[in-house]
């Protein structure tokens, strides 16, 4: 029976003194008695909201009632239905502004945890030893090639091998899973979750190319003449941005994506068992407030910073990370520096960045984002020492494909045009989704547009009609 | 994985493969590279495409031994595989006839480097003059390949071991002093040689082009490790590069920027190099 005097049941995590000495999962995840309480909350509304949140509309009140009764099979079988990668979103959605926002019971109560039941099932399979491979339709003839392995890409992969399209998957990394795998730390998405899927993918057929640059190794005319007859680019952000200010390029100064990516596809964390290095120092700034400066900095810590830093203009409640991450953040000790922007990097002879020069602001009107603008504050810069340096202020568009690709457009910002309701781009058979199109966005927001993509791509492998 | 099909140790410090990646060996033009991992633990190290047999699918690199990754490379052996080699990646060199001579300058490995783009110079139709520089005598490669080719073939050593007594920019100079009709200069080699090449032709206004081989690790425009400063603006050498107009590029800078594991790729050196010496013991 569904019982809301129940509170909502609070996550095990790892606490904080041990877990910034490892890079082991933070949130440890529901035992089946919690997720069976928690799921009892669920008041099975006659018009569940939850659904209209979350961007691939999972039968969230069903799935919930299956944990409820024990039936965790099922539940995550409901699941899949429409999502690929419940373990996944159910760790790093912004369920706070999806579909938990949207729970009846967030008016009066706190609202049903549906992320954390969504990734308790995903999880409990793996515990189980289990591996529920989808069915798939008999052989159309049909080939495409879906470039980029994110979870665009992968969405796109699956959907189209379910209906019987002979897929094959181009990445240009040597591991597939895009920003899940290079992005995201293992402390908050165990890399093996997201090998687990793509080992899914293949035995439903979908054949996987890595070490393939598309634009370099093959065009994608190229891969039309290959045998191809559609193509979906989920590319996913490119060109890390820096601000332009003096010292920049000096040593010690990473972008988000190299810092990130020389831990988590690189592993540096285990240097030199691992052969990519990577150096903090003591004293480590994240420049940023959204999820990618969360992961920078918290990264830091657990890489033996005495002190990590974020640098933000904006104050506390502008900042675009998740809640979550931003709690976990402040109680691992990561130091918040608001309403302050870096102006210039000071290096020593070497080359190596030494100091870092930061100007206090204040909030003015509100800018064309909601959001308000920040204001310098003349005369108040001020020095402080640093050993690293990391910019994680987002990313433009990769134009290894759209410089290689005639006829397909791409915007002022060089981000691929595709249409919103079925990715379709100006180049015939060619469709796109995710980051490449929208800008740095979601997991679950580049899987939705890969769902809509499988849809339209299946109509025109099937009718012929572009 | 990739299968190794030849190598051989071309000098004491670096070592030629022939390896099987047919969709690299058929796509990949003078002035590209690929990256390579040599195994699930490995660094990504780039390293250019100095010949490639399309019908074999096979690529030629010449690597360099300077660090563990390189060391490891020169210790496998033909049936031996790596685990990733990606690419073609970089742009290609843009090549076409020119008015005027083509001087092809190396230094060291970088002579591997540029005989795909000297040889295609030649191919376009371009008078080609080598100039081949090393430290001894006992390092010099290629030379045989750039003389069944090029023009004119000039080799300097630092110590005159062999060849003229000097730097590439002892030979290049008189070149210069005499007015050749150079119409293109390109350099590939340490970023100190290819510095002080840059630094010479500036004032006879030649246009020189130089490959930059900043650290990188995806090199697919992704990181932004492999930035480099030219004419005061920031590129990223595996997207935009490698090859940039040598009189604009911020060289201080790209050296700098080498050195910046300098401690921990002596570790990794270090610890490499004792595990291997307790196997063989
Ligand atoms: C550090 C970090 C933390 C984040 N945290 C969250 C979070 O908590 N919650 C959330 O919802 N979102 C988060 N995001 C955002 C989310 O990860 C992205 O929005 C999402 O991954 C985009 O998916 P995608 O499929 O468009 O592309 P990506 O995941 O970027 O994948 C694109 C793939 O395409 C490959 N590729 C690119 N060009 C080529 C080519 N020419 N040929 C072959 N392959 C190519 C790339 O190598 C890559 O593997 C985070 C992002 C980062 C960087
Ligand atoms: C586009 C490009 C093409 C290249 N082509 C060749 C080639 O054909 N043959 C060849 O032998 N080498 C080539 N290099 C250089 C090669 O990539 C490096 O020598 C290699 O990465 C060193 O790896 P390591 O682990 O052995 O040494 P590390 O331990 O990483 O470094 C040892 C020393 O090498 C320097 N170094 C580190 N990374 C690089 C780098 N990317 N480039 C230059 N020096 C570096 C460091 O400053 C250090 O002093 C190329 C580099 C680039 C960017
Ligand atoms: S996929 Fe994301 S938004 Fe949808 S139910 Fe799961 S956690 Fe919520
Ligand atoms: S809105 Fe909340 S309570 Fe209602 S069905 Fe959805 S999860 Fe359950
Ligand atoms: S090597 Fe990563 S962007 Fe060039």
């Amino acid at each position: 029976m569904p019982d809301t005097k129940i509170p909502r049941q609070a996550m095990p995590k790892q606490r904080p003194k041990e877990r910034i000495r490892n890079f082991n999962e933070v949130a440890l995840g529901f035992s089946a008695e919690l997720a069976q309480k928690e799921a009892e909350r669920c008041i099975q509304c006659k018009k569940p909201f939850c659904i209209e949140g979350c961007p691939v509309e999972i039968d969230i009140p069903v799935f919930i009632e299956l944990v409820a009764e024990g039936d965790f099979e099922s539940a995550l079988a409901k699941i899949r239905e429409t999502n690929l990668l419940p373990g996944v979103c159910g760790r790093v959605c912004p369920q706070e502004e999806q579909c938990e926002i949207v729970c009846v019971l967030s008016k009066r109560f706190e609202p049903v945890a549906i992320g954390r039941l969504e990734r308790f099932v995903a999880d409990w399979e793996i515990r189980e030893g289990k591996m529920a491979v989808p069915e798939v339709a008999p052989p159309t003839g049909h080939k495409v090639a879906v470039v980029g392995s994110g979870p665009g890409g992968l969405t796109v992969a699956a959907d189209l091998a379910r209906l019987g399209h002979k897929v094959t998957l181009f990445e240009a990394l040597h591991k597939p899973g895009g920003v899940l795998v290079y992005g995201i730390p293992e402390f908050r998405l165990p890399k093996a979750i997201v090998a687990r899927e793509c080992e899914i993918l293949e035995k439903i057929g979908v054949e996987l190319k890595l070490d393939f640059v598309v634009g370099r190794t093959a065009t994608v005319d190229e891969l039309f003449e290959m045998g191809y007859e559609a193509c979906f680019l989920g590319l996913g952000a490119g060109l890390p941005w820096f601000m332009n200010i003096p010292g920049e390029n000096l040593v010690g100064v990473y972008s988000a994506n190299e810092y990130l990516t020389r831990i988590n596809l690189m592993k540096a964390y285990l240097f030199p068992e691992y052969d990519t290095p990577i150096r903090v120092g003591e004293r480590v700034i994240v420049i940023g407030g959204g999820n990618v400066a969360m992961d920078a900095v918290r990264s830091s810590l657990r890489l033996g910073a005495k002190e990590a830093h974020i640098i933000y203009r904006r104050s506390r409640k502008e900042m675009p990370a998740r809640d979550e991450e931003i709690e976990n953040a402040e109680d691992e000790g990561v130091i918040f520096n608001f309403l302050v922007n870096p102006v210039r990097y000071i290096g020593n002879e070497a080359g190596r960045v030494k100091q870092v020069e930061l100007l206090k602001m204040e909030l003015g009107e509100p800018d064309a984002s909601g959001r308000r603008r920040p204001v310098p504050i003349e005369g108040s810069e001020y020095k402080m020492d640093v050993d690293t340096v990391v910019v994680a202020i987002g990313n433009g568009a990769n134009p290894l494909v759209p410089s290689s690709t005639p006829g397909l457009e791409t915007n002022k910002w060089g981000y691929i045009v595709a249409d919103a309701e079925t990715g379709k781009t100006t180049k015939k058979a060619v469709w796109a989704g995710g980051d490449i199109v929208t800008g740095a966005a979601t997991v679950i927001l580049a899987m939705g547009a890969g769902r809509k993509a499988a849809r339209s791509m299946h109509e025109y492998l099937t009718t012929g009609k572009w | 994985m990739f299968r190794i099909v030849e190598r051989q140790r071309v000098n004491p410090e670096v070592n030629r493969f022939v390896i099987e990646a047919s969709i690299i060996a058929q796509k990949r033009q003078p002035g590209q590279f690929v990256v390579f991992r040599l195994h699930e633990k490995g660094e990504r190290i780039p390293i250019t495409i100095a010949d490639a047999d399309a019908q074999a699918g096979t690529i030629t690199v010449y690597v360099q031994e300077l660090g563990k990754t390189t060391f490891q490379m020169g210790r496998m052996n033909a049936g031996d595989e790596i685990a990733d080699v990606i690419g073609p990646l970089g742009n290609p060199t843009p090549i076409e006839k020119l008015d005027g001579e083509v001087f092809a300058i190396a230094g060291g490995v970088g002579s591997a480097e540029v005989l795909p783009i000297a040889r295609k110079h030649k191919e376009a139709g371009n008078k080609v003059i080598a100039i081949l520089g090393y430290r001894s005598k006992d390092i010099v490669i290629l030379e045989e390949e750039f003389r069944s080719f090029a023009d004119e073939v000039y080799v300097t050593t630092d110590d005159g071991t062999y060849g003229r007594e000097g730097f590439v920019t002892t030979e290049l100079k008189d070149h210069l002093e005499k007015g050749r009709p150079i119409a293109e200069i390109i350099a590939v080699g340490p970023a100190i040689m290819m510095k002080a090449v840059c630094d010479l032709t500036r004032h006879y206004n030649i246009k020189t082009m130089v490959s930059l081989n900043s650290i990188m690790i995806d090199a697919t425009g992704m990181c932004g490790v492999c930035r480099v400063e030219v004419g005061g603006e920031t590129r990223y050498a595996c997207v935009h590069g490698p090859e940039f107009d040598g009189h604009k590029v911020n060289f201080d800078l790209l050296l700098k920027r080498l050195a910046s594991f300098k401690e921990e790729e002596k570790i990794s050196l270090e610890r490499y190099q004792a595990a291997v010496g307790a196997q063989d013991a």
